[in-house]
């Protein structure tokens, strides 16, 4: 027995047949599948596809109405899926330890965050407070926290979201556990800082020998990190295997098109994919080759610091650049380079403090108020939440013909027709106008809100991570409409993203930004294939998995 | 911190300065002239001068004000119109059983509001749930005054549990004035208690529900930990503030009670003076109500920058 045990180790954790329901709505279907001693298994799937019920469902911390139908979840032979309330509490925290996804709403607001800490240590059964606190301190060090014995005693809102990441991993490692569960655990963060804290923790899980169960929507992220990849949709396991083959050798359909849309793993420049178009077809037209549809220059933006008398702050600083008719830029950068700043100037959200904005060669600040309600007509955003950029109590037709009404364009009937023209321009059901935005998808609305972005015929359109917030598919449809309708209409994208995968894949200019400035600007090739600034290159090192593309 | 109750009290300073204004002008243009009423109605033109100047009414306005305030300050609020005792008098001995009974009936309020919140929340939709919430509805839609009779009728003279009526110093005999209070307390805390049940029921049912307080339990902490540290910690400070607010309603709370119980406080200090136009005793009355409005308020905030670690540190958010 001891033998067999020596030669197949049972594996820490077995998920056997688990079916979750949410009152009488079933989420999850026979899902099975091991996780052995040291190994690091990730389980990737889109929003709603039922991987952080799975985690849930094995810490036994399902919200609301959910409870598990069928099924058993082993740990060592103990049942979780029939444990009690007691036997959990010795298995939380001190067994499994869960790294949870959003680092700015997990970590208690009004309790330092040593003492969270220290909470978890005493859940472990430590009960000495010096011991506690030297304990925690050592803790924080080893999460990566500098100054961990100052900052022991500091309140949450005192650090930033990577610190707050790397003390919600100390915490889960606090309890030595067998087995860390990473719920999506740097989706928040810019790329660097997400290199940096899994590398950390995977160093940390490395050197306890801890199993790792590692939830992403990112299957380039899971590729880097894991041994081991299980697919998952509608509550179902899709495709289980190593890397390798889940990427290079998918098997399902589903998975198969998971791959293909992942941007991180498609390296083509616009050039050659066959979802954007190619540039050298979108060379702007020589009419308006001499004026660009925009020109920065020399832009600047000073913020007041509150509560430091003359403390500024300069979010944009002199940034100058130039954006050709027909073609697409991206801005990028990671939160507070001052690219989200610089996009709200160019709509006339925002005044700057010195420089100059030009649309086909006219300035936003020096025309008169007439004047500048035509250029204003010209540029259109799409904002990042489509669940927050559309009013839910207003139709999806009063939202697209909003910016009709707002211009006084044609009649009732006529703005009737360019909603539905409007629709069919972004693949959606004429039948969708009557209804609200809640009825609608991420995707869904994200459409609605580029559809009003075109409704009057702009010529410039400013896209703030307007693909940041859905689902791979859903991304890649998305940016395939956006490369269709510039070959159609001749549209001109800014594209502000944090995310270099995507800029691969749709933009024909690159405007890195850092701290404000321009950093590197060029064509894509240039950028990505010989990036001549650190940053950047540490920037297109930072995105997961690379090893990967094909 | 400092620099925050700094803040605070400069902000108090401008309030009461201001309070003092509008008392002072308030009086003066209610109907009825207090020289008339002090002299008699059929004091002859000379008498009534000679009290005028008495009572600086012949001054400018803004003498008058400045002699109001600087009298103030020195701790003199004038004599009593009706009995010609000073009003400092009268305030020093009806203000303390106030005070005992606020802060008997916040206590009571405090801990009954706060338990049947947490109580609430923890079994909600089973029959815990219904008791306090029916609690609720009772504190919040049945006015005191009739609380108080029914309290009175069954539980002091019914059952005899508690004294129908009356006061003992709390300092003196502290039992037996902790004893004599109860019901009063009880009855004026009532409807605070059903603020705070609703809000800490509402805010717990938030909490609870939030990420921090799922890792919390994911980190194997028992249930009354987490309901503790994690959720009840936040939920305070949302109850904090509803409290703030509230708190005015009982100072006119506490005048219906005294009356009802027949407890010799300001409130009854109030009605007297306010039915007999006794203006220096009305003047100075309104004055402490304000002092102790402001001062609570005060200790709201600070007790809030407290429970709220986000407010103390930045300072200037």
């Amino acid at each position: 027995m001891l033998q067999d045990v020596k030669e197949t180790p049972l594996p820490i954790l077995q998920v056997r047949n688990l079916e979750v329901s949410f009152g009488a709505v079933p989420v999850l279907h026979q899902v099975s599948f091991d996780v052995q001693k040291g190994e690091r298994v990730a389980i990737v799937g889109q929003s709603g596809s039922g991987k952080s019920t799975t985690v849930a469902a094995i810490l036994r911390l399902l919200p609301g109405l959910g409870q598990i139908s069928r099924g058993e979840i082993l740990l060592d032979g103990l049942d979780l899926a029939d444990a009690t309330e007691r036997q959990l509490r010795t298995v939380r925290g001190r067994r499994i330890g869960l790294v949870p996804q959003d680092p700015m709403s997990n970590l208690n607001p009004s309790m330092k965050v040593g003492a969270q800490i220290a909470d978890t240590l005493w859940g472990a059964g430590m009960r000495n407070r010096a011991e506690i606190k030297a304990r925690a301190v050592e803790l924080m060090a080893e999460a990566g926290i500098p100054d961990a014995e100052r900052r022991y005693g500091q309140f949450p809102h005192e650090f930033s979201g990577g610190m707050r990441q790397r003390m919600l991993i100390a915490i889960a490692l606090a309890g030595e556990p067998e087995l860390l569960i990473a719920d999506e655990p740097t989706s928040a963060l810019d790329v660097t800082v997400q290199r940096q804290i899994l590398n950390h923790l995977q160093t940390l899980v490395d050197a306890r020998g801890t199993s790792l169960l590692f939830i992403t929507h990112d299957l380039g992220l899971a590729a880097d990190r894991c041994d081991r990849i299980i697919v998952m949709a509608d509550g179902r396991i899709v495709e289980v295997g190593t890397p390798a083959e889940i990427l290079l050798n998918p098997q399902e359909e589903y998975t198969k098109a998971l791959v293909a849309a992942a941007p991180s793993l498609s390296p083509e420049p616009p050039s050659t994919s066959t979802s954007t178009g190619a540039p050298a077809a979108v060379v702007p037209d020589t009419s308006s080759k001499a004026v660009p549809i925009l020109v920065v220059k020399d832009l600047v933006k000073e913020f007041k610091l509150r509560g430091q008398r003359g403390g500024i702050v300069r979010a944009v600083d002199g940034v100058s650049f130039a954006v050709e008719r027909g073609t697409t830029t991206a801005v990028v950068g990671e939160s507070g380079s001052g690219k989200t700043t610089l996009a709200r100037i160019i709509l006339g959200l925002e005044s700057q403090t010195s420089g100059e904005t030009l649309i086909k060669g006219q300035s936003l600040s020096a025309s008169g108020s007439a004047e500048r309600r035509a250029l204003r007509r010209m540029v259109q955003p799409v904002f990042q939440n489509p669940y927050g950029s559309l009013d839910p109590t207003y139709s999806i037709e009063r939202l697209i013909d909003e910016p009709l009404r707002i211009f006084g364009v044609g009649t009732k009937e006529s703005r009737q027709r360019r909603v539905a023209e409007l629709l069919d321009n972004v693949a959606l059901p004429r039948s969708i106008a009557q209804r609200r935005p809640n009825e609608l998808s991420g995707g869904q609305r994200q459409r609605v809100a580029i559809a009003r972005a075109l409704a009057l015929d702009p010529e410039l359109i400013i896209c703030d991570e307007a693909v940041s917030a859905l689902d791979v598919l859903v991304q890649d449809a998305v940016l395939t409409l956006l490369g269709d309708l510039q070959d159609n209409l001749g549209l001109t994208y800014l594209f502000i993203t944090h995310d270099l995968a995507v800029v691969r894949q749709i933009a024909h200019n690159v405007v890195v930004m850092k701290s404000g400035r321009i950093i590197e600007n060029g064509g894509v090739d240039q950028v990505f294939l010989a990036p001549q600034a650190d940053y950047t290159k540490e920037l297109l090192g930072a995105i997961p998995g690379a090893a990967f593309a094909r | 911190m400092i620099r925050y109750i700094g803040t605070k009290l400069w902000q108090s300073a401008l309030t009461l300065v201001l309070a003092s204004l509008v008392v002072f002008i308030g009086v003066r243009q209610l109907p009825g002239d207090p020289a008339l009423a002090m002299a008699g109605e059929d004091a002859s033109p000379e008498v009534l001068a000679a009290v005028r100047t008495q009572l600086g009414l012949d001054q400018p306005l803004v003498n008058q004000y400045l002699t109001f305030v600087g009298n103030i300050l020195r701790g003199d609020f004038g004599n009593s119109t009706r009995t010609g005792t000073p009003v400092v008098d009268l305030i020093g001995t009806t203000l303390p059983v106030t005070m005992w009974l606020s802060v008997y009936a916040i206590v009571v309020a405090i801990v009954v509001g706060v338990a049947f919140g947490v109580i609430a929340e923890r079994f909600r939709g089973r029959w815990p749930e219904w008791i306090t919430n029916g609690f609720a509805l009772v504190g919040l839609s049945v006015p005191n005054f009739w609380l108080g009779i029914l309290a009175i009728l069954y539980l002091a003279v019914t059952l005899g549990w508690f004294p129908a009526s009356g006061y003992v110093d709390v300092l003196t005999d502290p039992v037996r004035g902790i004893y004599y209070l109860t019901l009063p307390a009880m009855i004026l805390g009532t409807a605070l208690a059903a603020v705070i049940m609703r809000q800490t029921r509402a805010s717990m049912i938030e909490t609870m529900n939030t990420d921090y307080v799922r890792t919390a339990r994911a980190k194997g902490l028992g249930r009354g930990r987490v309901l503790v540290k994690y959720g009840l910690r936040n939920s305070l400070i949302v109850v904090i503030t509803i409290v703030g607010l509230q708190l005015g309603g009982l100072i006119s709370g506490a005048v219906v009670t005294e009356r009802i119980f027949a407890l010799p406080g300001f409130g009854k200090l109030t009605l007297d003076a306010v039915f007999t136009r006794d203006y220096p005793v009305i003047q100075a009355v309104v004055l402490v109500i304000t002092v102790s409005y402001i001062l609570i308020n005060l200790a709201v905030d600070v007790l809030y920058s407290v429970a709220n670690p986000r407010i103390r540190v930045g300072g200037s958010n």
